[in-house]
């Protein structure tokens, strides 16, 4: 299968057929990859018997990470999305990427960054139900020349109970019980953000979110957002200067807010406040 | 002991509030410096200083205390590759 996301190509190859039928739904309305993808992703089996034999899936690609954990069949789905985020995260050096998810409205986009857990997908999700444009819910990528935010739309991650938070309207894909994570479940991206995952926007604020937390707001200083998003990069220190020039002028230019909030409802009375 | 500072085209620098990011191309290194760190680099150059010297020449330019401790910072930027010494 091939499919594109917004500037990255994917050829994702499997031992079965069952994952290829889940991605190829997954990514139904997304543009074919190119014939030459930038990466190339590939479900097999952990032994050759393994194929048939409670099977376990393994993946293979152009980067690896050998302690990565074999996942049952019935979750080769995540492994194939865990796999093309890996590919990613390791080798893509045309622009910044931050562990991020982002959002625009108005040609302005909101780049929400922290921990796993913080709520970065859910709040995204959120964001887009509410008429936002979603950019990306896994990886921001920043311009290395222009500081601009290209489009990453891939599937949101849900968790948990975010997902029956956003049950509904849209495209899903099956629930997956039993992972690592607890029980998680893809939600496509809406029409408005496939259809703008080529138009890129400037990024206005940066948020550090943190779920389970009374409400509270703070002011990051520049030099505290610049430590902290050195540490959510994947390939800040691979890219050298460009990257420092990059990060340097996002942390300058944009404004920076922690938020602690206790639930959805209230971190998106607060985005509402804070964005103005 | 003669104290250097990199080539000036060996380091990129950025103001970010109080602090100055500092790339340093040879090592590929991001430092997050805060004063009197890009102070003492600027002073020493590439042509070097000795302590004393880098004292004196601070002093004309800063009021530096007693708490400042220079050697102790000196140290520091030598431990993260900025300084050399010699």
């Amino acid at each position: 299968m091939k499919v594109r996301v917004g500037p990255a190509s994917f050829r994702v190859g499997s031992a079965w057929s069952q994952p290829l039928a889940q991605l190829r739904a997954l990514y139904a309305d997304y543009p074919p990859g190119d014939s030459v993808p930038d990466f190339t992703v590939r479900l097999e089996p952990t032994r050759p018997w393994r194929r048939w034999v409670r099977p376990s899936v393994a993946i293979a690609g152009d980067y690896m990470l050998p302690e990565a954990a074999p996942l049952p069949l019935a979750h080769a789905l995540l492994a194939a999305e865990m796999a093309m985020n890996l590919q990613v995260a390791l080798g893509w050096r045309r622009h910044l990427l931050l562990h991020a998810a982002a959002v625009e409205k108005d040609g302005r986009a909101l780049v929400m960054t922290g921990e796993s857990g913080a709520g970065k997908s859910t709040l995204a999700a959120m964001l887009m139900r509410r008429g936002w444009r979603l950019l990306g819910d896994e990886f921001a990528l920043v311009d290395l020349h222009n500081g601009s935010l290209h489009p990453f739309p891939r599937p949101i991650s849900l968790k948990n109970d975010s997902i029956a938070a956003l049950a509904g309207e849209g495209r899903w894909g099956p629930e997956l019980v039993g992972t690592p994570k607890g029980t998680i479940r893809h939600l496509v991206p809406d029409a408005l953000a496939l259809a703008g995952m080529n138009r890129q926007a400037m990024p206005a604020m940066l948020l550090f979110p943190r779920y389970g937390f009374a409400p509270a707001t703070r002011a990051v200083p520049a030099s505290e957002a610049f430590v902290r998003l050195t540490a959510a990069s994947t390939n800040y220190a691979n890219l050298g200067e460009p990257g420092f020039r990059a990060l340097t002028r996002l942390v300058r230019e944009v404004p920076t807010v922690a938020v602690d909030y206790p639930d959805g409802a209230s971190a998106l009375a607060m985005v509402d406040e804070i964005w103005g | 002991m003669i104290y250097r500072a990199p080539p000036a085209d060996a380091l990129l620098a950025e103001p970010i509030d109080a602090f100055t990011a500092v790339y340093h191309r040879p090592s590929g290194q991001t430092h997050l410096l805060v004063e009197p760190a890009p102070e003492i680099l600027d002073a020493l150059g590439r042509d070097g200083l000795t302590l004393a010297k880098l004292r004196a020449a601070l002093a004309e330019r800063y009021d530096l205390t007693e708490a400042d401790d220079l050697a102790e910072r000196l140290e520091e930027l030598v431990a993260a590759g900025l300084v050399s010494a010699a």
